[in-house]
């Protein structure tokens, strides 16, 4: 993925969140998206079984890597709790 | 080491919302549930659920759900509460059930001072239906029995519950709440945890209006929808604490 | 054993509801049934583990009731035909959750607000679920004091037995009338068989959900099985009338309730003419006592339906005979209460009339 040279680019800092989406769950109102301060969400090009385009966890900002931070606010705001959030 | 710090409450099932995307009911729901596992009160609460779209709240909730007829939440609740004071009793409502059909049972519990706390969600339709004027649909609002807007003459204009059980002696906490945002989530759940225990401190009468956004019946993009009660629900029913004789 | 106590009515069904256990009740205001949530009040109040409410409405006491039986309770709440109106819905709903709970009807003349002279204009409603959907009601009618006292501790015990909503059918003569009565012993509710089906916290144990909302229309169907398959064994198991000089009649007054009482003087007189008359009376409305009716059609060919309406459980003694005799009525409705004489009279002239007095 990315660097074809297989570095990591530099970033200000690695971020040590990760965030679980059940895409069976996600209805595809992407108020998570709406929400994440680190734009670590995106729409999916596929679909679920009920044929929403759910939410898919990219973890990138920009350039940056790694960008979740764990902050749970994707959660806090998920309506269908389909997703899980992993900090440390 | 990775550290697991959201993931579902131990009191929701792990059944599969039905609600509409972006719907405010499954937030409702999660934060009540969560609130019920902070304050360990888990195996002691029994929950009563509306008739409307959350009519099948029991199959969410892992605690014990009794159903209720349109609007008699809680007057059920009361039977229940009346038989075991020291199990903790919630109703939860919608608009339409609280507010018409149910206003009856609402004040004259909320006056008796009956120990309970109710989840009174607002979504200014009635949503199960498909969209009829609720008693909380806005002026100018359209709704699909009040096509061009809701007209204060002809419908009757917006009906401030909380407001009037705000009057009761019998209320002790009402607070209106939204989750329209993160702010507003997080300061719904002070809300309905407050209103929790104020019931296990046997103060009386509790109650959380929660404007909740319904994308489908507002014809919104689930957004659009928030943003609408940030800007215009909130008019007409402003966040606020509106009693609090809990201290 | 109790020793005999004179008492009005209403308050012998209070005083019977506390001893076989109820704890709660709620009600609303409506003649000719007010001494009896005035009594509970009292009677609640001086128990530890006792409620009463007076509840906003109709509505509201019937939910109230639901809420105490969820958790538990032995439940009861009272009123006169156009509460007990009001109160349908509930009752629908305590037969579609399977909850037990107690109603007593004090019948009133109607329709509409009626007056609050003694009816039996509900007869109908109660026998035949009275609200919404595919159920029925346990329908208990007493006839004097003794029967409000042991008929109200029956109906809380085939409330328990078959989780099912218990009417007690009476009338404002039943509930008015001071008469002599021995209570049966009290029941500790502790003591009563433990409910494994309430909501009291799910406690070391899973949750449970009290509901009548089943969409699926396979699940739907199969708990109206269910309640039918309930409700056959109550028809099996609880039909109960009372017979009176029946041995050798040859005309059967069918008469429930203070109707029957009426009907017995009647048929007293009726006797001293020298006429063969006897009294059947339906001590369950519903589960109807058919058998006991068709089993005496093979030796009477002539019925006379007495009631203080007009005409409503003859379509049940019709149903019952299925064409194997006459059936005849008298009724007054509207609040009359005829005399003994004019029953009299009306067997009489219907004796006459159907040439009973000739020789077979």
């Amino acid at each position: 993925m990315g660097e074809s040279n297989g570095k990591r680019p530099m970033t200000a800092k690695t971020n040590k969140g990760r965030i679980v989406i059940d895409s069976s769950l996600c209805k595809g109102c992407y108020l998570c998206i709406s929400v994440c301060p680190n734009e670590c969400i995106a729409v999916s090009d596929e679909t679920n079984e009920k044929g929403y385009h759910p939410a898919r966890f990219k973890n990138t900002k920009g350039d940056t890597d790694h960008a979740c931070t764990g902050c749970a606010l994707c959660a806090i705001m998920c309506p269908d709790i389909a997703i899980e959030v992993y900090r440390g | 080491m990775e550290e697991l710090v959201f993931t579902r409450p131990r009191y929701l099932k792990k059944t599969p919302f039905h609600y509409c995307p972006g719907c405010g009911h499954s937030i409702i729901h999660r934060l009540v549930a969560e609130v019920i596992e902070e304050l360990g009160i888990g195996d002691k609460t029994i929950g009563v659920p509306p008739a409307g779209c959350a009519v099948l709240a029991y199959d969410y909730f892992d605690v014990d759900m009794g159903e209720a007829p349109h609007g008699r939440g809680p007057a059920v609740a009361t039977g229940i509460k009346r038989i075991l004071p020291d199990r903790i009793v919630f109703s939860y409502q919608g608009d339409g059930d609280i507010a018409a059909i149910g206003t009856a049972e609402t004040i004259h519990a909320a006056n008796r001072g009956e120990n309970i706390t109710v989840i009174f969600v607002n979504n200014s339709c009635y949503g199960m239906t498909g969209g009829q004027m609720a008693p909380t649909t806005l002026l100018g609002q359209n709704s699909t029995t009040t096509p061009g807007g809701r007209d204060a003459r002809r419908d009757g204009a917006p009906i401030d519950l909380s407001e009037i059980l705000a009057l009761t002696q019998g209320s002790v906490y009402i607070e209106r709440t939204a989750v329209s945002s993160l702010k507003n989530i997080i300061k719904t759940k002070k809300a309905i945890t407050k209103a929790f225990k104020a019931q296990m401190a046997g103060k009386g009468f509790s109650l959380v209006e929660i404007l909740s956004p319904c994308p489908t019946n507002w014809k919104m993009s689930t957004i659009d929808a928030c943003r609408r009660i940030d800007e215009t629900v909130v008019q007409t029913f402003p966040l606020k604490v509106i009693k609090d004789e809990t201290e | 054993m109790d020793k005999k106590q004179l008492m009005r009515g209403s308050q012998v069904i209070g005083e019977a509801a506390v001893r076989a256990g109820c704890r709660f009740y709620a009600g609303y205001p409506i003649t000719p049934q007010n001494e009896l949530p005035e009594f509970m009040s009292g009677a609640m109040a001086d128990l530890e583990d006792g409620t009463f409410i007076q509840a906003e409405s109709e509505i509201a006491a019937i939910n109230m009731v639901i809420g105490a039986s969820m958790a538990g309770a032995r439940a009861m709440t009272s009123s006169s035909s156009p509460g007990i109106s009001l109160k349908q819905e509930g009752i629908s709903f305590l037969a579609a959750l399977e909850l037990p709970a107690v109603i007593v009807n004090v019948m009133r003349g109607g329709p509409g607000l009626g007056n609050i002279a003694p009816s039996q204009g509900d007869y109908f409603q109660a026998t035949r679920g009275g609200g919404h959907g595919d159920y029925r009601s346990i329908v208990l009618a007493p006839a004097h004091g003794q029967e409000l006292a042991d008929f109200t501790r029956d109906a809380f015990e085939y409330a328990d037995r078959y989780r099912t909503p218990v009417m007690i059918l009476a009338d404002g003569m039943m509930g008015q009338m001071m008469e002599p009565v021995v209570f049966p012993e009290a029941v500790n509710p502790s003591e009563l068989p433990p409910k494994s089906w309430i909501l009291d916290g799910a406690q070391e144990r899973p949750s449970r959900i009290i509901r009548s909302l089943i969409l699926d229309t396979v699940e739907m169907e199969e708990h109206n099985w269910k309640l039918a398959r309930k409700y056959r064994m109550i028809s099996n198991e609880i039909p109960r009338a009372e017979t009176y000089m029946t041995e050798d009649a040859r005309l059967v007054v069918i008469a429930y309730g203070t109707a029957a009482r009426i009907a017995r003087g009647g048929i007293r007189r009726a006797r001293e003419m020298g006429l063969k008359v006897g009294l059947l009376r339906p001590v369950t409305l519903w589960p109807f006592p058919d058998r006991a009716i068709r089993e005496m059609s093979r030796l009477v060919k002539d019925f006379m339906v007495f009631e203080m309406n007009t005409g409503q459980m003859i379509e049940d003694v019709r149903l019952a005979l299925e064409g194997r005799s006459n059936v005849h009525f008298y009724g007054r409705p509207g609040g009359i209460i005829s005399t003994p004489d004019e029953v009299g009279k009306a067997i009489s002239s219907l004796y006459y009339r159907q040439h009973l007095k000739e020789d077979r």
